[in-house]
């Protein structure tokens, strides 16, 4: 099973553009990454709280519907947070290259 | 006069219920008017006496306290790890991971939000869909779009003392153009007063509270500029006639002043800088009729000196004052000089004697010219403002502009052209208005007029870019606008069409000056010829005198024959009713 992980996450990491992939669980902890500590650290922490509130949002407008993907897209490139009940897969993709 | 009724009514009356009766009328009271009393009023008609019935309200202005706002970062420190790993120890936190990695649900869960962002990210790579397209197209669209032309203010800058002052004179900082400097000062005659602060100022558009730096000059600053060689120098003229340079690293008071013997007699109103290798070179104008040149390393004696003498015989009592200069820096050796008297005077630096100095003068104007600037897309055109019109001139035609704006109902006090445009020019009215005009598109009437203040508006100046521009007025505000972008970006063929009007203008005026030189000579010829004829009438020159009267005489025919012509257009049309 975590062969499967692992080859997904590197097919993840090898398309074209991708800066970087991060997992995040609940708490916020990274716990694969591959970028560096401290930029993982404040990524980590900044988009769980915005998921949190984006997922907030979604669901007080209707309660019945959840949050199933959140595309963040900047000057310099896209931050796709795919969340789920307890972890977080963030990939920062840089589309225009 | 106490008006009293006395009535008497018994006291085991009192308290009872009042009968009331009918009973006819009595007079209690007659006073009749005495009329020897109003000899002691004076009748006022018509008399006046305003009523509102309205609810009665008031105003109040508030206004906030400034909040002041400050950005910072937060830097994110790791948390959340649970209360038995130590965050700082490599071993902890990777043994910690894996253990995660090993759940089941964590595999589970990858898997699927792996597939999910998978499909995005291929998506991204597919198509852009934040790509522009029609990028080209989008800009001519633009182009043809009609929009109207605008201008919005963006920030005022006023004068934080008590007594306000005019802001005569403004210079754009030379790099990046962030700071204005705003040189202050009263242009009345002896209208200052001892309270009145002498002290000019830099701003910094952005912070329009409080200036940045102050200028504090020995008398008032007239004028003000910055070297577009080093943007930390300014050299300003002021009211008294001498010349200051600052450094704004070395703080506000002036670095060097000139000396008062060999300063200018009257208000400088005018100081250029020089295009020269030291980078120091400034000349200066003032009413006094002279032009010096300063260096100013060695401010105690201008370098040269010229008087503008029309009669080239460097005579200061003839002298013309001065009031605006003109330098090109693509034409080092020459230079204009506005004056007074309505004159603008051409001059050539590298004259050998002050006699050639002057080279020719251009007249037409009845009031002094405040502006005074070549068009920087057509050196050989430029722009006067002075009485109640603006004047382009071509340097080769001398009698008379080759374009003109109409009279206008206030005086034009300050001109420029646009640097990006070289059709487009603005001025600005004792009235407080602000014209932009731009003659390919429009040639009676301005493209754009807009109110910026209600007092009269003293100096312009456009921002390199074309983009902004800065007016002063009367009461010491600055106010600095921003205009659409259709007046300063360059339109299509621009260039070509402002060439030719220009060269169809001056042809036009060149064949009228030819055909007034013919005339001329034709009626010098023919009065020469009736003086041979004719050794009776020793008319020769009429006196000043005679002249005044027949000059009143047909003046006041020109006007009844206008009224008479006024009073039968009056009375058709009246009939015509």
């Amino acid at each position: 099973m975590s062969a499967e992980v692992e080859e997904t996450l590197k097919r993840i990491q090898t398309h074209k553009g991708v800066i970087g992939t991060i997992v995040v669980n609940a708490e916020g902890i990274p716990i694969r990454t591959t970028l560096d500590n401290s930029t993982t650290v404040q990524y980590a922490g900044l988009l769980h709280q915005l998921t949190m509130k984006a997922r907030s949002t979604v669901r007080d407008l209707d309660p019945q519907n959840d949050l199933t993907f959140l595309r963040i897209r900047s000057k310099k490139h896209e931050i796709m947070v795919a969340p789920d009940k307890e972890y977080l897969l963030i990939v920062i993709q840089n589309p225009s290259e | 006069m106490e008006i009293v009724h006395v009535y008497t009514k018994r006291r085991n009356e009192f308290g009872r219920q009042c009968n009331f009766s009918d009973r006819p009328a009595e007079l209690h009271v007659d006073i009749l008017p005495d009329p020897s009393l109003a000899s002691n009023f004076i009748e006022r008609d018509p008399c006046d006496v305003p009523i509102q019935c309205t609810q009665e309200m008031s105003e109040h202005e508030v206004n906030t306290e400034r909040f002041e706002s400050d950005t910072r970062g937060i830097n994110h420190v790791e948390g959340g790890w649970p209360k038995d790993v130590n965050p700082q120890e490599m071993e902890q936190t990777i043994r910690f991971r894996k253990k995660v990695e090993k759940d089941e649900h964590y595999s589970s869960t990858i898997m699927q939000l792996g597939s999910n962002m998978e499909h995005c990210i291929k998506q991204n790579n597919a198509i852009n869909i934040y790509q522009e397209y029609f990028e080209e197209e989008e800009e001519e669209l633009v182009e043809e779009s009609e929009e109207q032309p605008s201008a919005k203010t963006i920030n005022v800058f006023r004068d934080p003392n008590e007594i306000k002052r005019t802001a005569t004179c403004l210079s754009w900082h030379p790099d990046g153009s962030c700071k204005l400097a705003v040189a202050y000062s009263s242009l009345g005659f002896q209208n200052i007063s001892p309270d009145m602060s002498y002290d000019s100022y830099i701003w910094d558009i952005e912070n329009p509270n409080k200036p940045e730096m102050t200028l504090k000059p020995v008398s008032l600053l007239v004028c003000l500029e910055y070297n577009p060689k080093d943007s930390h120098i300014l050299v300003g003229g002021s009211y008294n006639g001498q010349i200051a340079y600052w450094d704004t690293r070395k703080g506000s008071q002036p670095v060097e002043m000139s000396t008062i013997e060999h300063s200018h007699r009257d208000p400088v109103y005018k100081v250029i800088w020089l295009q020269s290798k030291t980078g120091t070179d400034t000349f200066s104008a003032s009413t006094d009729g002279q032009v010096l040149w300063w260096d100013i390393r060695k401010m105690s004696e201008p370098t040269e000196r010229l008087v503008l003498d029309p009669n080239k015989k460097g005579n200061l009592d003839n002298a013309l004052g001065a009031i605006s200069l003109e330098f090109e820096t693509t034409m080092p050796t020459k230079f204009m000089v506005g004056t007074e008297q309505g004159l603008v005077v051409s001059c050539n630096r590298k004259a050998k004697t002050p006699a050639e100095k002057i080279v020719c003068t251009y007249s037409g104007h009845h009031g002094p010219i405040y502006a005074l600037q070549r068009n920087p897309f057509f050196p050989k055109n430029f722009l006067t403002v002075a009485d109640w019109t603006a004047r382009i001139w071509s340097e080769d035609i001398k009698e008379s502009s080759i374009m003109w704006t109409k009279y206008h109902m206030a005086y034009l006090s300050d001109g420029c052209w646009s640097p990006v445009r070289p059709s487009v020019f603005f001025t600005v009215k004792m009235d407080g208005t602000l014209d932009v005009w731009d003659f390919l598109f429009k040639q009676n009437d301005p493209t754009l007029s807009l109110k910026v203040c209600d007092e009269a508006l003293y100096s312009l100046r456009v921002q390199d870019n074309g983009r902004f521009l800065a007016c002063g007025s009367q009461l010491g505000t600055a106010t600095l606008l921003e205009i659409s972008p259709g007046l300063c970006t360059l339109q299509r063929n621009e260039k070509a069409l402002a060439t030719a009007m220009f060269e169809r203008e001056t042809k036009r005026e060149k064949i009228l000056e030819a055909r007034h030189r013919e005339m001329r000579l034709k009626e010098r010829s023919r009065s020469e010829q009736s003086k041979d004829e004719d050794t009776k009438e020793g008319d020769g020159e009429e006196s000043v005198e005679e002249l005044a009267t027949r000059t009143e005489a047909e003046f006041y025919e020109i006007v009844e024959a206008e009224l008479k012509k006024r009073a039968k257009e009056q009375e058709k049309k009246v009939r015509r009713d």
